[in-house]
């Protein structure tokens, strides 16, 4: 305590007691060096290929903002752990964004099995959450703004289509956990909504690599299409052995491969012939603003293999959060969160697209990416305007009005959907 | 899926699914263990980073196809280049963990984890990977791919070969030798250290030969190496200690559990019936198939007659627990 005499020792304490009070009733920027968002992506695991693009592109769009003098003049801080595609972790690596880094927006997830691990814990603690992958839909929840494609506007763009190009009768293959389950789901109103038929389903668990006998069960039923919500780096094994087995000729509908893992540069052609992914961006759109976020992403990270669908989720929801915070002048979460529940026009690279604030759900520019026997991709159609429908119009989800904190299911209570296919 | 949906085997094609089916499930199991079976079962290393030997084998095997190479010279690139990996790692680390099954347990595991990050760092998530060679079999409305079911046919040509270098070659003899007694061994002037170097060699070509051929199949990741851990252990706690025998006995019976789960109901309770049979199998077997085997000859040898002999063990079988000591 030498040069400290007792009057500055009690005045400094008591300076540190009353931060450490603040803190405890849990106002932001107090105690704080300044604004911290936090990016728990997936950087190595099953989802490492997938979330690698989220993390780059969440960390471009904060690195642009504070070159350009930040927001309300502040500079904003990362905190971006790898979570490892492991769910434990993401819950000690949320605690410790929400505690200890007191962090304004959170960025984080990639599987809906994360995000339903993390969001108690979002909740507890009232945090500002941005989801970006595209899901299941149904996530109506105040904290949490969903802003990545749903099931239905996915599946809503591609398998209208695969009916009209090849048929009604369709067969469906579907990762064995919340994402696939629902989505598959969906899948059924989808089609019958469109004229198709179900002829089968199977769910495949998560590490599973051999498809020898799916593929039978396929063949036996003679699909005029496959719909496939395969997950993770194991599951693309089906590609491969698709080709091997010579059935690149029934074409697939999928919402989730090539436009995340991008299996048609990785995989040898062509085993992703004939795949029609309903996307709402991936790096081979070719407009001004694409090219340019294209362009930007690869010119910062040297090793960056794709940009990917999510990566440009990410990207465009950092921008909407800094016209929020600049618009309520505060980093207060209630308050940035009032604003984006006004609702909000945004300019993506996949182009003009807009918050819903009562369902925290964004509209999208969805497209059909068709990959051919070279794995050119190609986008057959215009991009069709498609809106989250299902939480506003069918269950009513409004949360400025009433802020709930759950999920809707396509065949559940509060749902007017009724299984088409109950045999199936 | 409804179990009690009776499974209908309408027509013989379906018969031929189950089949390759089965040839499919046997090979991956016998392929995943062999390694593994090898290092365990002569050097008493249970060596957790095999996923990661595996890895080796499998992105040397990918990185020389993509360069151009046909696919049979970039297997054998493949299996030699995780014989010199297993060598290398042999010399510097695993020769101090000799009959230590616990203490290499947890550096064969740290070994696993460096290797998985290495790869990431150095070659990023993913590498592009080559496709599976030949083209498919053709039956009725069905197809199955011809490689998978060539795996088979390797696997038991494996299988036959390790048969053959532990009993008909001098190395076999020696190795043999060394791992039942090694100061004898020496005393009758075998090269212990050179032995112990080159079985290890020798597992780790075997590993290296698995990642090899299951490259084209999977995705190139750095974990690619841990989709054959569940199926090498299962084996090799199944089959037990007898290198050849004990995994081809286990790779039929849990080959045949898993392909016909798998074929008439789904892939979902192909993987459940697997893990089951396995808990069964360790509380039915705790010495695995050749425990049960060596239990029986080992009677036959006391003077018992065939009928006698079977039926103690049979009994232990049943009721669990039996010791084979």
């Amino acid at each position: 305590m030498k040069g400290m005499d007792r009057r500055d020792f009690v005045k400094a304490t008591g300076v540190a007691g009353a931060a450490g009070l603040a803190g405890c009733i849990g106002g932001d920027d107090v105690g704080d060096d300044g604004p911290t968002v936090g990016i728990i992506e997936d950087r190595s695991g099953n989802f490492g290929l997938v979330g690698t693009p989220k993390w780059a592109s969440t960390r471009l769009a904060i690195e642009e903002i504070n070159e350009d003098g930040g927001i309300l003049g502040e500079e904003i801080d990362i905190f971006d752990p790898d979570p490892q595609s492991d769910n434990t972790r993401y819950q000690e690596l949320v605690e410790q964004a929400i505690q200890e880094y007191d962090v304004d927006a959170l960025w984080a997830g990639y599987s809906s099995a994360t995000r339903e691990a993390i969001r108690p814990i979002i909740n507890r603690n009232d945090q500002l959450y941005f989801y970006t992958t595209q899901y299941e839909g149904g996530v109506c929840d105040q904290s949490i703004f969903a802003v990545g494609a749903t099931a239905r506007q996915q599946l809503g763009v591609v398998i209208p289509y695969m009916i009209d190009e090849y048929g009604p009768d369709a067969y469906t293959i579907y990762a064995d956990y919340n994402f696939g389950q629902l989505s598959e789901e969906w899948t059924r109103i989808i089609l019958d909504e469109n004229g198709g038929n179900l002829l089968g389903e199977e769910a495949i668990p998560l590490e599973e690599t051999d498809f020898g006998s799916t593929i039978n069960r396929i063949q036996e039923e003679d699909p005029d299409f496959i719909v496939s919500m395969l997950v993770g780096a194991e599951h693309e094994a089906f590609y491969d052995q698709r080709l091997s087995a010579g059935i690149t000729d029934i074409p697939i509908a999928t919402s989730t491969n090539m436009a995340q893992g991008y299996g048609h540069r990785r995989l040898e052609a062509p085993s992703m012939e004939n795949v029609h992914c309903g996307v709402n961006y991936v790096e081979e759109v070719d407009t001004p603003a694409s090219n340019e976020y294209v362009d930007a992403m690869y010119d910062r990270f040297d090793d960056l293999e794709y940009v990917n669908q999510e990566g440009q989720n990410n990207y465009f929801s950092v921008y909407m959060w800094k016209e929020a915070v600049e618009e309520a002048g505060t980093f207060d979460e209630d308050a940035v969160k009032e604003v984006l529940q006004e609702g909000m026009e945004v300019d993506a690279p996949e182009g003009t697209i807009e918050l819903n604030g009562a369902t925290h759900h964004m509209t999208h520019n969805m497209r059909i990416m068709r990959a051919d026997e070279n794995h050119e991709i190609d986008f057959p159609g215009e991009p069709e305007i498609i809106e989250p429908t299902f939480l506003e119009e069918d269950i009513g989800c409004n949360l400025p009005e009433n802020p709930e904190e759950r999920q809707y299911e396509p065949f559940g209570p509060d749902s007017p959907y009724e299984d088409p296919f109950p045999d199936v | 899926m409804d179990m009690t949906e009776v499974p209908a085997f309408v027509d013989i094609f379906s018969l031929v699914n189950l089949l390759l089916q089965f040839l499919d499930s046997f090979a991956f199991l016998v392929l995943a263990a062999v390694g593994l079976v090898v290092i365990f079962g002569m050097m008493g290393i249970i060596n957790l980073a095999h996923g990661e030997f595996i890895l080796v084998g499998a992105y040397s095997t990918t990185l020389a196809a993509v360069a151009g190479a046909p696919f049979v010279v970039a297997v054998v690139i493949g299996t030699l280049t995780t014989a010199v990996f297993g060598i290398l790692l042999e010399r510097s680390i695993l020769k101090r963990f000799y009959d230590r099954p616990l203490d290499s347990m947890v550096a064969t595991w740290a070994i696993s984890l460096m290797m998985i990050q290495g790869t990431r760092i150095y070659f990023g998530n993913s590498i592009t990977q080559a496709s599976t060679p030949f083209g498919s079999i053709n039956y009725g409305p069905y197809s199955y791919s011809a490689y998978r079911v060539a795996l088979a046919g390797v696997s038991v040509a494996v299988l036959i070969g390790i048969y053959l270098v532990f009993t008909r070659t001098e190395f076999g003899l020696k190795a043999r030798a060394t791992i039942q007694d090694a100061d004898t061994a020496r005393a009758m002037g075998v090269n212990t250290e050179r032995i112990y170097i080159l079985t290890f060699g020798f597992g780790s070509a075997l590993a290296g030969l698995t990642g090899a051929l299951y490259a084209p199949t999977l995705s190139m990741s750095p974990e690619v190496g841990q989709n054959f851990l569940v199926e090498a252990f299962v084996a090799v706690v199944v089959g037990g200690s007898s290198v050849v025998m004990g995994t081809s006995l286990a790779g039929i019976l849990l080959g045949a559990i898993n392909a016909f789960f798998s074929n008439v109901y789904s892939t979902f309770w192909g993987r459940i019936a697997l893990l089951a049979a396995a808990i069964l199998a360790i509380r039915l077997m705790p010495y695995g198939i050749t425990g049960v085997i060596e239990n029986i000859r080992d009677r036959r040898r006391a003077g018992m007659s065939l009928r006698e002999s079977l039926k103690i063990p049979a009994v232990t079988v049943l009721l669990g627990g039996g010791s084979n000591d």
